[in-house]
């Protein structure tokens, strides 16, 4: 499923930015912040708002509420509500924040979305079996982006 | 504690968004069958010592028709698993021409306070047994039958039976001694981030109990009242098959039912709910 998400970003992405896509184990975190697009270009918010709020995508209001996905129901109340994330942080910070939180937030429950080695039992989904040759990042470099341009978007 | 934090919440409500429940446990009282009042929060045992300050049974989670369906047998469905594992126990299977009842007589006297102690060791077998273990010991041994399948409906049914006679009981499961070693196993277990998602069993049971995960409301996952009748799959559900999904949760390679790593979670788990009431069969969403 990860290798048919990856190729139609890679498909999408059209323009030169293939090359410059930053791969999962080398992304250049500055205390916890990363200041280049992993793609070499700027995310998609409309696209970063689906991310955020789909369950099979960041599923992220599983922990976190957010007012302005209110049409959608249930929000979770694990981490601080997403309402003036773009306030709070900057753009270079989200991007560390969802690419590996624990670099900013040591410990954090907060899943690492663009990682993929350091895992104890890694599965394959949510199928309970082990993780085979499809495994990837939980999300794309696109869809890193694409969510860090819509959390900078949440002002209060 | 947490009636601070119902203060804090209710001054600060303000700030809760329209889509999100309040999620504390319910303050409520478990009388089952109008007649046995079941210990559901209580203190902290020497298990959680220092890791919560109280426990709290997974029934005080749950919304107010569920908790009423575990408050009478005849509402419980529970209780048609029950019924079904009396008929077993009279059921003569095996070789050696015996039932449950050739050896033990009526459960409703000899089973009485089984539920609450296991895992417990066994010292002829020199392990930690699970009762599920323990039945299908006594099939393959003492009656020479076939073993049932460790989450069959067979085994989750005889579980309902034995854990019905000892509700009200409290859960008191030894963690010195011989079992010393698998329940510190258990504990690491508990506490190992799993998975792709990197979650413990103690970042969802311990640090977020009574907070909201999507659409889920987060318990202690204690086992006290295992096995538990879930609305959602419409049948018994044993210890490892919730384990399992758990598990399976956070994105992992599962263990296996009956494994040696869900034997010693078990234990380590049942532990920290000794002092609540053996509740099972009971009633979850
Ligand atoms: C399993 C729970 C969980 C999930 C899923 C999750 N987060 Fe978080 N998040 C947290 C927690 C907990 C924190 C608080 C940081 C800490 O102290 O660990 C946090 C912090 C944050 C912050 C900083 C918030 C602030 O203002 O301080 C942002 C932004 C954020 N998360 C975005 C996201 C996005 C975007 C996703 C999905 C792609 C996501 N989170 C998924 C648990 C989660
Ligand atoms: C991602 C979050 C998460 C993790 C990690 C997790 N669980 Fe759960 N668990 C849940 C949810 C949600 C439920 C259903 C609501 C409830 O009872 O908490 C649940 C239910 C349970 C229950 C049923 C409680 C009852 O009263 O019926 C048990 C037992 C349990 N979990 C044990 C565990 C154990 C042991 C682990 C670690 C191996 C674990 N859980 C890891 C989310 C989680």
């Amino acid at each position: 499923m990860k290798r048919t998400c990856l190729t139609i970003a890679l498909v999408g992405a059209a323009t030169g930015a293939i090359a410059a896509e930053i791969a999962p184990g080398e992304v250049p975190f500055e205390e916890g912040a990363v200041a280049v697009s992993l793609t070499g270009a700027p995310g998609d918010p409309a696209r970063g708002r689906e991310v955020v709020g789909s369950k099979s995508l960041g599923n992220c209001v599983a922990c976190h509420a957010n007012s302005d996905l209110s049409d959608i129901p249930f929000h979770g109340e694990i981490g601080p509500m997403l309402d003036g994330a773009g306030e709070r942080w900057s753009e270079a910070e989200l991007r560390g924040i969802v690419a590996n939180a624990k670099m900013m937030f040591p410990g954090s429950m907060m899943p690492s979305f663009y990682k993929v080695d350091g895992f104890i039992r890694p599965g394959n989904a949510y199928t309970g079996e082990a993780a085979d040759d499809s495994f990837g990042p939980l999300l794309t470099a696109q869809q890193i982006e694409d969510v860090v341009a819509y959390l900078a978007t949440l002002k209060y | 504690m947490k009636k601070t934090a119902l203060i804090t919440a209710l001054l600060g409500a303000g700030a809760i968004t329209a889509g999100m429940a309040w999620a504390e446990p319910v303050e409520d009282t478990l009388i089952i069958n109008e007649e046995t009042e079941l210990t559901t929060w209580t203190d902290a045992p020497a298990a959680v010592e220092g890791a919560l300050p109280e426990v709290i049974s997974g029934w005080h989670f749950r919304g107010t028709e569920t908790r009423a369906m575990q408050a009478d047998d005849f509402d419980n469905p529970g209780m048609i698993f029950v019924e079904q594992a009396m008929d077993a126990w009279d059921t003569v299977e095996g070789e050696a021409g015996k039932s449950c009842a050739s050896c033990h007589g009526d459960a409703g006297d000899s089973m009485k306070g089984v539920r609450a102690v296991y895992p417990k060791w066994n010292e002829d077998a020199g392990e930690v047994r699970t009762l599920e273990m323990q039945v299908n010991a006594c099939r393959t041994e003492n009656m020479e039958a076939e073993p049932l399948k460790y989450t069959g409906t067979e085994m989750t049914s005889m579980l309902a039976l034995i854990s019905s006679v000892s509700r009200g009981m409290p859960v008191n499961v030894a963690t010195d001694g011989p079992v010393a070693e698998t329940w510190e196993a258990g504990k690491e277990l508990y506490y190992t981030r799993t998975g792709q998602l990197e979650l413990s069993c103690a970042n969802c049971h311990e640090d977020n109990y009574g907070r909201m995960i999507r659409a889920d409301h987060l318990s202690q996952g204690q086992i006290n009242g295992f096995p538990v009748y879930r609305l959602k799959n419409t049948k018994l559900n044993g210890v490892h098959a919730r384990f399992k999904g758990c598990v399976r949760d956070t994105r992992a390679e599962t263990y296996k039912p009956g494994s040696p790593e869900f034997v010693a979670l078990e234990l380590y788990v049942a532990s920290r709910g000794n002092g609540l009431s053996v509740e099972g069969p009971s009633v979850r969403n």
